[in-house]
């Protein structure tokens, strides 16, 4: 997904002057095309995301549009406050792209492993939030935070599911239940996963995926939604403020939402498909 | 050759010091002494420094000017409005509800580039600006007010380097170093000498001015623009500078000159100070809230 996504900034960049690409030293053997095919629009800020963020808003207050590209922690949580006063409170078209949400760098440890960057970035003011699930949804998601020039937050995980027919940042459906209708739908946030598919075939429902988490694609959801007597969020991040938090404010009590999210630390390592299994079956601290 | 000052400057310190007092009054606000520290700065910066065009705040060959002490607002917006960005009668409004002229920089200000409060957000923004001007060849420069308090910060510090390694030569940073900080003095709480010594091992071309010399301060801006690296200007002052009961009492990052006899005895001192007759509050005496 990552890779499709630069690729596609590329492309993006060679007709639209404004895209500059700021990367807090990471995006190895990824980022160097960009940096060779643009090298008056690509900055590596160093191991300073607190600077680099506010730098990302002086390039924009000067007319870039401006690409923040780390992993996940160093450009949400570790300068929070740039983000809010610098970027936010200045409406400044900044987008933060974050690699390695949930676990995907499981191995590493709870340092590494991002599970409170959805919730963070979503209470901002004016903050447009989306995780793509595939790399054609990275691609959509690029051409629309383009379009509206405001302050966007990106978390771009693993493609192991590719999803056909992606036309938008709203509710796409993935996989339907063959013979007769669903009571049960599972909505998947972010990257989707061989398991979270099995997931839904084993509860007998509907699948379908999220990628906009702010604002909400109200209409999908309340037409989509209403339909069914449980509804299912997949979602690799805390239980608090995340998408199943986003949801739960739209729905007032109107629907049977249950979570499928982590709850805590997770203290011991692991591969990121083990971890996800572990977090869809609720074992746990997740 | 240097430029020579004209004694506007001192007349437009006197003026910004006259309003910062009137609006910190009228409104019981905070942080006269950091704004009567960085009179002179911003008088030299708006008087003979910056090229900006009060009538056309977002001109796109204007000087940047990042003030990251937004706490010193009062001085700021006392310049804004002296230059003509904005009329002087809206000075009043500071502290009023519904005002535009918050109590931290605001950018809804006209000509006020940033919103700041939080400190060390200013020199990273400015960093970026200046690096937008060298990308593209622009020909405006960049100025950063830093408070001295604010080089406690890590952000700021990592614009330091920044700006070094990039060689944002059109990038200068002035600190206000009034030696106080909100709980005592800046070499008692963390130690910051010798501030000079330290930008010059990251890489910038450093000097030490008396911030209240306006002479020495236009030669200093003067000189950060020849260079291949980036200037820090460490302009020495006095906190609370121009009013003696003032004048390096820390009470004064908190209190307001509150009552009417308050205000008067700043005004009157201020005038003694400047070898002037005595005048009453431009902004009327009506304090807001009664």
């Amino acid at each position: 997904m990552r890779n499709a996504w630069i690729r596609h900034l590329e492309q993006v960049a060679g007709g639209d002057e404004r895209i500059f690409l700021v990367v807090g030293d990471l995006g190895f053997s990824v980022v160097e095309r960009f940096a060779a095919a643009y090298p008056g629009r690509f900055l590596n800020a160093g191991v300073a995301e607190q600077n680099m963020v506010s730098v990302a808003a002086g390039l924009a207050r000067e007319g870039y549009f401006v690409f923040v590209y780390s992993i996940g922690n160093f450009v949400t949580l570790r300068c929070l406050e740039q983000i809010r006063n610098d970027v936010c409170l200045h409406n400044l078209p900044v987008c933060l792209v974050s690699v390695g949400g949930g676990f995907m760098y499981g191995a590493l440890g709870p340092t590494h492993h991002l599970t409170e960057d959805i919730a963070a970035m979503r209470v901002m003011p004016g903050m447009r939030v989306y995780v793509p699930f595939c790399a054609r949804s990275a691609e959509v998601v690029l051409e629309e935070v383009l379009g509206q020039c405001a302050p966007a937050y990106v978390r771009l995980g693993r493609q192991a599911v590719a999803v056909e027919n992606v036309d938008g940042c709203g509710l796409v459906p993935v996989r339907k239940v063959e013979a007769g209708r669903a009571h049960t739908v599972v909505v998947s946030i972010g990257q989707l996963s061989a398991d979270t598919v099995e997931f839904a075939r084993r509860e007998a429902a509907d699948l379908f995926a999220l990628c906009r988490i702010r604002p909400l694609p109200v209409e999908d959801l309340e037409s989509v939604l209403g339909r069914y007597r449980r509804i299912l969020v997949v979602e690799d991040h805390q239980l608090e403020g995340g998408a199943f938090g986003a949801l739960a404010e739209l729905s007032c009590g109107r629907w049977c939402l249950e979570p499928c999210c982590v709850k805590g630390f997770l203290l011991e390592g692991g591969r990121e498909e083990e971890l996800r299994r572990r977090f869809l079956r609720g074992e746990g601290p997740l | 050759m240097p430029a020579e000052l004209t004694p506007d400057t001192e007349e437009l310190a006197y003026r910004i010091r006259r309003f910062a007092l009137e609006m910190v009054h009228r409104a019981d606000s905070s942080h006269i002494g950091g704004a009567l520290s960085v009179a002179d700065i911003l008088a030299v910066l708006y008087g003979r420094v910056l090229r900006v065009r009060p009538r056309e705040p977002d001109w796109p060959e204007r000087d940047r000017l990042v003030f990251s002490k937004g706490h010193a607002c009062t001085a700021l917006y006392a310049a804004l409005a002296l230059k003509g960005f904005f009329p002087l009668d809206e000075l009043a409004e500071y502290g009023t509800t519904g005002t535009r002229l918050l109590g931290h920089v605001s950018h809804q200000v006209p000509g006020v580039e940033w919103s700041t409060g939080s400190l060390g957000h200013g020199l990273g923004l400015a960093c970026g600006q200046a690096l937008a001007a060298l990308r593209r060849g622009a020909s405006w420069r960049v100025f950063a007010v830093l408070s001295d308090g604010e080089l406690d910060e890590g952000s700021t510090w990592e614009a330091v380097l920044f700006a070094a390694h990039h060689r944002l030569w059109n990038l200068t940073a002035i600190v206000d170093r009034n030696g106080q900080q909100a709980l005592g003095d800046t070499e008692n709480i963390l130690r910051l000498e010798d501030i000079c010594a330290k930008f010059r091992a990251f890489g910038w071309q450093a000097l030490e001015v008396d911030g209240h010399a306006h002479q020495a301060l236009l030669w200093a801006l003067e000189a950060a623009v020849s260079d291949s690296a980036p200037t820090c200007i460490v302009a020495r002052t006095v906190k609370g500078c121009g009013v003696d009961y003032m004048e390096d009492r820390l009470e004064w990052h908190y209190r307001a000159p509150k009552t009417p006899e308050l205000l008067e005895a700043a005004l009157r001192a201020l005038a003694r100070r400047y070898g002037r007759a005595y005048e009453s509050p431009a902004l009327g005496d009506d304090r807001v809230g009664g």
